[in-house]
């Protein structure tokens, strides 16, 4: 099989079970129909799910608050440092 | 174990050491010949090692001699047949609880007591995981017949009665003002609160009431132990968490550990506002009043996290009463 663009000859790979054609000459990638969605499907399952973030009250405070006092998971801070190792 | 000045007091304190590693020598302030008394029981019991002050607030002396540490009580605590019992419970459960040495003694008029030194909690790697399952240990032991009830949360209404003047102060009693009368009034009077379950509870949980000692983490100071409502162990981190300055993930993991090792306070899943929320919110206006308190008596403006907590105030105004 040549390359439709260059006409350079192609080469198939397999990547997780998908076959790939890819010019020798300009690198360019040949997919068959459904590899697309097949390479997206693969994507979407290696990527870990973002970590839920845990609940909280209708009270609570707004997402973006968290993290802004500190970082690192570190308790050194004054204030903070009383209020989750005293009374 | 400071119970009525708590605008800086830290229970944990006095066996955390703090940051820093305790230094002093001598008291400050309670009389030098308490500490000397305190020192000779604690050379006593102990392999050896100079007498150092580990705390010394709020009418409570601690004293550490190597691997003791030697406590006298506030003098207004109950020092009598509920502490013993109390310490009763801890021995009983030493997997749990750190067994005390001795105690109550009676030392120049005050209560004393004796423990073995624990290694505090480092602020740079709390161990959430073995916290939620330590709590969760506690929630599902057997309630021992001799552990006193717990009441009810008492705290929040002294602070909220010790608060100055000011914009502050005035956020967190309109906060307070949505509390259910039942915590408001805080009248301890050892009664069962609302039909919750009733299990073996700390009764004033942070993260200065965990050492570690010889092979694991164990729970200090038994002033609070009781039979209780278990939710009210979770409420401090809770309220941190949704006031925004504990990281969700810190919370997750120690709440997901507490879950997984069949910790009874709150559903396993489903909603964990529904027990969580009067909690969270009464503990977020203690901590907000401490802080309020605290910066006053040192004379200084709120920090981040301090004025993070009298926001949260804010919000539970809008959010309106919580459940009864």
């Amino acid at each position: 099989m040549h390359c439709p663009k260059c006409h350079g000859v192609m080469r198939t790979y397999t990547r997780s079970g998908v076959h790939i054609e890819q010019c020798d000459n300009c690198r360019g990638i040949f997919l068959d129909y459904g590899e697309l969605e097949a390479l997206t499907r693969l994507e979407g399952q290696a990527r870990p799910a973002p970590p839920a973030a845990p609940a909280a009250p209708a009270w609570g405070a707004p997402a973006q608050v968290h993290h802004h006092h500190h970082g690192g998971g570190h308790y050194h801070h004054g204030g903070l440092f009383h209020m989750l190792f005293s009374t | 174990m400071t119970r009525r000045s708590p605008a800086r007091a830290a229970p944990g304190e006095w066996l955390t050491g703090r940051v820093r590693p305790p230094v002093d020598r001598s008291p400050r302030v309670s009389p030098p010949a308490l500490f000397e008394r305190l020192a000779e029981i604690g050379r006593a019991r102990s392999a050896g090692g100079d007498a150092s002050v580990l705390y010394d607030r709020h009418g409570v002396l601690v004293v550490r001699v190597g691997d003791v540490v030697v406590k006298a009580h506030q003098a207004d605590r109950d020092g009598g047949p509920r502490l013993e019992r109390r310490m009763r419970v801890a021995a009983s459960l030493p997997e749990l609880l750190l067994p005390p040495l001795d105690g109550p003694l009676r030392v120049d008029g005050r209560v004393v007591t004796v423990w073995p030194y624990g290694e505090p909690v480092s602020p740079d790697a709390v161990p959430w995981e073995e916290a939620g399952r330590l709590l969760a240990a506690l929630h599902t032991c057997p309630v021992p017949a001799d552990a006193p009830p717990w009441g009810r949360p008492t705290r929040v209404g002294r602070l909220v009665r010790r608060l100055p003047d000011g914009p502050e102060a005035a956020q967190v009693r309109r906060a307070f003002a949505t509390l259910p009368s039942w915590i408001r009034a805080g009248e301890d009077d050892g009664g069962a609160d609302g039909g919750a379950p009733q299990r073996l509870i700390h009764g004033d949980w942070h993260l200065g009431q965990l050492v570690r000692a010889g092979d694991g983490w164990r729970l200090i100071d038994v002033e609070d132990l009781g039979r209780g409502d278990p939710v009210w162990d979770l409420a401090r981190p809770a309220a941190l968490f949704s006031a925004g300055v504990l990281p969700p993930g810190d919370w997750a993991r120690f709440l997901r550990a507490y879950r997984e090792a069949g910790g009874p306070a709150v559903p396993s899943d489903g909603d964990l506002w529904r027990v969580l929320d009067l909690p969270a919110r009464t503990l977020a206006i203690q901590i907000a009043a401490t802080c309020v308190i605290s910066a006053r008596a040192d004379g200084r403006p709120l920090d981040g996290p301090e004025r993070a907590l009298v926001d949260t105030c804010g919000r539970i105004c809008e959010a309106g009463p919580g459940m009864t």
